[in-house]
């Protein structure tokens, strides 16, 4: 019975195509918006949660505090009140893990005709453990480089092509604030960071030669930041006090002063990243929803109309002997098949536009199932929601006065 | 004889804002199978009235309606479309078909509410358009045809259901009358042929002499029931 139904239903939409495409292409519009916009949110939202998670799980960064120099105030990091040493008294630390001390800065680096500016890092060892950031090429460093602090570096894949192009760094030297030193490993690639800057267009030295020969300050021991990987997720509070602790007893702070320090818990920067950018989903999606709903009030509109105009038909179908459920079926599935059309189309426009906005602009998608799913099963309800009341209205016609209609 | 519809003690009123008016009082008839039945009466006289209700398109106030054995003036909405699906065939005068689709469609039609299949509804409207002389035209659509053959499209859709009673209401009255004489010749047949009593609404005389029995209605009560060769108007009147 459905399909003889449908059969008629089709039958009137294709007597009728310029308007069943247009109330179809509401549809589309506002289906293809939804997938194209939640793709985009999702698209965000995963890639700001994957670039935080990229620096380090478990992560706490402590970093010293801001300098005030005749009233003027440096930002967080400025003031030189990170050592090494405090860096060497987390370790004892329950819950930490690793530790890794760092001092940052921007060098030249040389080799035979090339030069490039880049980012040199001075840590040990712990510190590509605890972004898990593999060497691919050559090794890693010994305890005794790090402790002796020879003059080697690992490469970053950027820093490797800007240089050396297709040799192999491998065993090289290049020379940086003109010292040698020896190339023993390359680093896997790991694309963008969180600031937007290359990860890969970095230089990476042994903690000890950095602070001596690229980064020489007047006090001598001090490091950026630290880095500490707590041991599990569970310890990571506990561990963020403690180190606040033990940080104010080694700097020797009094009770009414502020730290001179802080520590970021990067599961929170996370969670509350991925909230905002959650909430951004949410919204995009919610902006594009009101197309989908406009596009539900055309398609009501269009079978208003479409039920006056055929008055007539119905009367007719009536004498010939449908009933009021089948009038009532058949104007369901006219606005049911619209709109899952104009759906499916609307997915496919929808997932078309989001993989061309990754190329055209700088933007980030992710295409899920569910809301793809979802935007379907929305697109079906609209169409039975919005279709319903003219669909009745069709169907409470009396035969009598539909025969009489002169339309 | 066997009968095919009887009307007992039949009374329709309309509700209006000046209170109930009749329009049909206290009818009795009785129509047998294989009769061709022409119903007269001047304008205002209840004949449409008749015709819906004996179209099961409209339910009487009081009073029975028996059609093929059964009494269908107490029947829901639902029963009535099944009864209109399974026993009766209606021919407008104004053709009725469905413009967008095409003559087999047409005729098709009746036969999707009695849910059957595809291939068996086309196979049996596209016979049906043969029988009515216009096995040529079967995917045409109605506005390319004339008048004539439009109405010709509704006979066969009324016949497609094998039905056994057809009511007309005014058959020629949109016909030149050749045409319509071609029309009512086609009725004839049918009926002489398969035996499918017919009822045709009509004003005009000429029309109703195609019948073999009149009906005659004035103020919505039966004036004159006979053959149509002893009837007068001045004498029902």
């Amino acid at each position: 019975m459905i399909f003889s139904l449908l059969g008629e239903a089709l039958q009137a939409m294709a007597a009728n195509r310029l308007r069943t495409f247009l109330t179809a292409l509401g549809i589309t519009i506002g289906v293809g918006a939804v997938v194209l916009m939640v793709a985009i949110g999702e698209g965000t939202q995963k890639r700001v949660t994957d670039s935080i998670a990229s620096m380090g799980s478990n992560l706490l960064i402590v970093r010293s505090g801001s300098t005030t120099r005749g009233g003027v105030r440096g930002g967080h990091g400025e003031a030189p009140t990170l050592t090494a040493m405090d860096a060497e008294a987390i370790t004892q630390l329950s819950g930490a893990a690793l530790v890794s001390p760092l001092v940052t800065g921007i060098v030249q680096a040389i080799y035979g005709p090339n030069n490039w500016s880049t980012q040199a890092v001075g840590t040990n060892a712990d510190y590509l453990k605890i972004r898990d950031w593999k060497v691919v090429d050559g090794r890693d460093f010994s305890d005794s480089e790090i402790v002796g602090g020879i003059r080697v570096a690992i490469l970053g894949k950027e820093v490797a092509r800007q240089l050396f192009s297709d040799e192999d760094p491998i065993g090289k030297s290049i020379r940086i604030k003109q010292s040698p030193f020896k190339i023993i490993g390359l680093l896997a690639e790991k694309g963008q960071g969180l600031d937007g800057r290359d990860q890969d267009d970095v230089i990476i030295v042994p903690l000890t030669i950095a602070q001596r020969q690229l980064f020489g300050t007047q006090f001598v021991g001090t490091v950026s930041f630290i880095m500490v990987q707590a041991s599990s997720a569970e310890t990571m509070l506990s561990l963020q006090h403690s180190i606040e602790q033990l940080l104010r007893q080694r700097h020797h702070l009094s009770q009414r002063a502020d730290d001179d320090f802080t520590v970021m818990n990067m599961t929170e920067v996370t969670n509350t990243a991925s909230e905002i950018t959650g909430m951004l989903s949410l919204l995009l999606g919610a902006i594009a929803s009101i197309s989908l709903f406009v596009g539900g009030i055309g398609i009501m509109n269009i079978m208003m109309v479409s039920v006056t105009e055929r008055t007539r038909e119905i009367g007719i179908r009536m004498a010939l002997g449908a009933k009021r459920a089948d009038i009532l079926l058949q104007f369901l599935l006219e606005s049911v098949i619209i709109t899952v059309s104009g759906g499916i189309v609307g997915i496919v426009l929808g997932i078309i536009l989001a993989v061309w906005a990754t190329h055209l602009f700088d933007v980030w998608v992710l295409i899920s199932a569910l809301p793809v799913l979802l935007a379907f099963g929305v697109s079906v309800a609209v169409g039975i929601f919005f279709g319903l009341y003219p669909a009745r209205k069709a169907s409470l016609l009396h035969p009598i006065e539909a025969l009489r209609y002169q339309g | 004889m066997t009968e095919v519809l009887s009307l007992h003690d039949l009374c329709k009123e309309y509700e209006t804002d000046a209170g109930p008016v009749p329009a049909l009082t206290s009818l009795q008839l009785a129509i047998g199978e294989g009769e061709f039945v022409a119903v007269m009466g001047p304008s205002g006289s209840g004949k449409s009235t008749l015709m819906n209700i004996l179209g099961c398109l409209d339910i009487p106030t009081s009073g029975t309606y028996m059609l093929n054995g059964r009494d269908v003036s107490t029947l829901d909405e639902n029963e009535l479309a099944r009864v209109r699906s399974q026993v009766i065939g209606f021919v407008f005068q104004g053709f009725n078909l469905l413009p967008r689709i095409s003559l087999t469609a047409n005729v098709a039609l009746p036969l999707v509410y009695q849910r059957i299949g595809r291939h068996e509804r086309l196979n049996r409207a596209s016979a049906m358009l043969k029988r009515v002389g216009l096995s040529d035209k079967l995917h045409s659509l109605p506005p390319r045809i004339s008048g004539g053959q439009q109405q010709r499209v509704a006979i066969a859709r009324a016949l497609v259901t094998d039905p056994r009673l057809i009511l007309a209401d005014e058959p020629t009255g949109n016909l030149d009358s050749t045409t319509g004489k071609e029309i009512l010749q086609l009725f004839q047949s049918i009926n002489s042929e398969s035996g499918i009593t017919i009822i045709v609404v009509t004003h005009d005389i000429h029309v109703a002499s195609y019948a073999s029995r009149l009906i005659y209605l004035v103020d919505g009560t039966i004036r004159y029931d006979g053959p149509v060769g002893e009837f007068s108007e001045e004498g029902a009147a």
